[in-house]
């Protein structure tokens, strides 16, 4: 699959707090945890979606707590990727188990600024920044992780394994 | 498998969890799970994935526990139903570990007093402090809500196998140092993804000497460094409170002594003085006598990582016959419905009232931003918690301090961060 958007940058250690605050946990409704993504960290988030489908970031993305509402929020927002130098654990399992593609590359993301557009080829393992004529390589994930993205998240990998 | 077999406590315990001797680091496991915890904020989300798989029961009704903390008693119509639904639950699948308002405690105090978890359990939580129970020699780790349904309803989960990182804790603390001031002095040395995908082991003599509530406070925050296991090997300490409390069989494992560690950091507690984290990273650890100039408005005493017994004792010490400062507002939260009684038998609780001090039923409340205790803009907090980012306690401009329970208590006397020495004749 490949995914050619603008981009919309973060800096390090961009935390599940701010991508979603704790007080919309009340919820498990996507359109509204949607509606409040990142809203402490950049107020201009909704507006920039508007022309943006890329997030880019530092290192750490998504540390803090494991509310899974965090992935579920940037998907919902209709976020199609989240580049970033390195992801926290339990938000890069739960991203990949409801399946938001995530794409580690510390070179991209550093050399990638807001505005920018990219063009990631999921399958072939490359970014491309299209503004600034630049090929990132990127690392394959392990083949189970791969399996659990094709099925389309973990739900039906499980379901698929339990069959068999 | 490589010529040295040796390995540590984290690759010991995964590798007796999916029946074999040996798992190298890096390799994928499927490994079965002692205990599967969830909350009233991750259970519902898990609810819905669990349906989607289409089993029919739990893998095991005793080993599924819920434990609904975060926004109770509930805090609004839209949590209450959220509790509804997850109350449900428990009650449809015969979950024998639900802990209903009244009996409940903040999940990761009452897990291991109610004696459900213990040395040796591979146990998966989603919550992010679930590596709390690392302090009883468990490989024990937060996932998010999938994850949690799929383990609900096959009892396994995949794990990749952490490296290690070992940390030897040497020296004499100083007066009124507790297992917070370590933790935060070691986010601050490695930063807040200093221990990424890697399993901390803490050790040396000044681990020995720890309490287990301290224990408990230590591998609780190795999330805040991005670790995926805080593990303290079991040692007499932790036996003795087993012993007392083990619903379960455990077994002790040990790591060898050549296992492989990616780093080995040896610190001398005899330089570490009280520790603040600073706004808005956990990280951002400094002696607290250089922050003297910060005013605060609210002061919390509690949760999962500081509302045990040693905590409360600590604060009482420096309260007792204290007033807090005028202007400030001072919230204090036992864990669990055990503290809260037992606390309330030594007297603590008195002090704190007397002092000026409200006190709480068990619940996360503040410390997520939930209720009991939301902050204005402009505000800061210092509190006994363990995340201080952006908007964290409540109004995105406001700011929380994270310190340990003498810091907590000797400024809510002088309503600025203090050190107990401040407030104390003879310490």
């Amino acid at each position: 699959m490949i995914i050619k958007e603008k981009v919309i940058k973060y800096g390090h250690n961009v935390d599940t707090d701010v991508i979603i605050p704790a007080r919309y946990l009340n919820t498990t409704d996507e359109k509204e945890l949607a509606s409040h993504c990142f809203e402490d960290l950049d107020q201009a988030f909704a507006e920039k979606l508007k022309k943006a489908k890329i997030v880019v970031a530092g290192t750490n993305f998504g540390c803090g707590s494991s509310r899974e509402h965090a992935p579920l929020a940037i998907k919902a927002s209709g976020v199609r990727l989240v580049v970033a130098s390195s992801f926290a654990r339990i938000f890069f399992r739960n991203a990949i188990n409801i399946g938001l593609p995530l794409v580690q590359s510390s070179e991209a993301s550093q050399e990638t600024e807001e505005g920018d557009v990219l063009e990631v080829d999921l399958s072939g393992g490359s970014i491309k920044n299209v503004t600034r004529d630049k090929v990132y390589s990127i690392s394959p994930l392990p083949d189970f992780i791969q399996g659990v993205i094709q099925s389309g998240g973990y739900i039906p990998y499980i379901k698929g394994q339990m069959k068999k | 498998m490589p010529q040295n077999n040796s390995q540590t406590i984290a690759q010991k315990i995964l590798a007796a969890h999916c029946g074999r001797d040996y798992v190298s680091e890096g390799e994928i496991v499927n490994a079965g799970l002692d205990i599967v915890l969830g909350n009233d904020i991750t259970m519902p989300l898990a609810i819905q994935e669990f349906k989607k798989i289409g089993a029919e029961k739990v893998f095991d009704s005793e080993r599924v526990v819920i434990v609904p903390d975060h926004f109770t008693p509930n805090k609004d119509i839209k949590s209450a139903q959220q509790s509804q639904l997850v109350r449900e639950f428990a009650s449809a699948f015969h979950i024998k570990n639900y802990f209903e308002v009244g009996k409940m405690g903040i999940e990761h105090a009452l897990l291991p007093e109610q004696g459900l978890v213990g040395a040796g359990d591979l146990i998966i939580g989603a919550d992010s402090h679930t590596c709390t129970y690392g302090a009883l020699g468990a490989a024990s780790t937060g996932v998010g809500s999938t994850d949690l349904a799929v383990a609900m309803a096959t009892g396994k989960l995949w794990f990749r196998v952490p490296s290690s990182i070992k940390f030897v804790y040497e020296g004499k603390p100083q007066p009124w140092i507790t297992g917070k001031d370590l933790i935060l002095h070691t986010i601050g040395m490695i930063g807040v993804d200093g221990a990424l995908y890697q399993s901390m082991e803490f050790r040396g003599p000044v681990i020995g000497q720890l309490s287990m509530d301290s224990r408990f406070t230590m591998s609780n925050m190795a999330i805040e460094a991005g670790g995926k296991f805080g593990i303290i090997e079991a040692d007499k300490v932790t036996e003795q409170y087993l012993s007392q409390r083990a619903q379960r069989p455990y077994r002790v494992y040990k790591s060898d002594a050549d296992a492989s560690y990616d780093q080995v950091y040896r610190i001398d507690c005899s330089k570490i003085g009280l520790q603040v984290a600073t706004p808005h990273l956990p990280s951002n650890a400094k002696p607290a006598e250089k922050l003297s100039h910060i005013g605060i408005d609210q002061v919390v005493i509690g949760s999962c990582t500081n509302g045990r017994m040693e905590d409360l004792a600590v604060s009482a010490s420096i309260l007792k016959g204290q007033k807090v400062k005028e202007g400030l507002r001072v919230i204090v939260i036992p864990a669990t419905q055990e503290i809260y009684l037992e606390a309330m038998q030594k007297g603590y609780l008195k002090t704190f009232v007397e002092a000026g001090c409200v006190v709480s039923t068990p619940t996360c409340g503040p410390c997520l931003g939930g209720h009991m205790g939301i902050l204005a803009e402009g505000e800061k907090a210092l509190s006994t918690t363990n995340r201080n980012f952006v908007g964290r306690m409540g109004h995105p401009k406001s700011e929380v301090y994270l310190c340990g329970p003498a810091v907590a208590a000797a400024s809510a006397v002088t309503g600025h961060i203090a050190i107990p020495q401040e407030v104390m004749d003879d310490y």
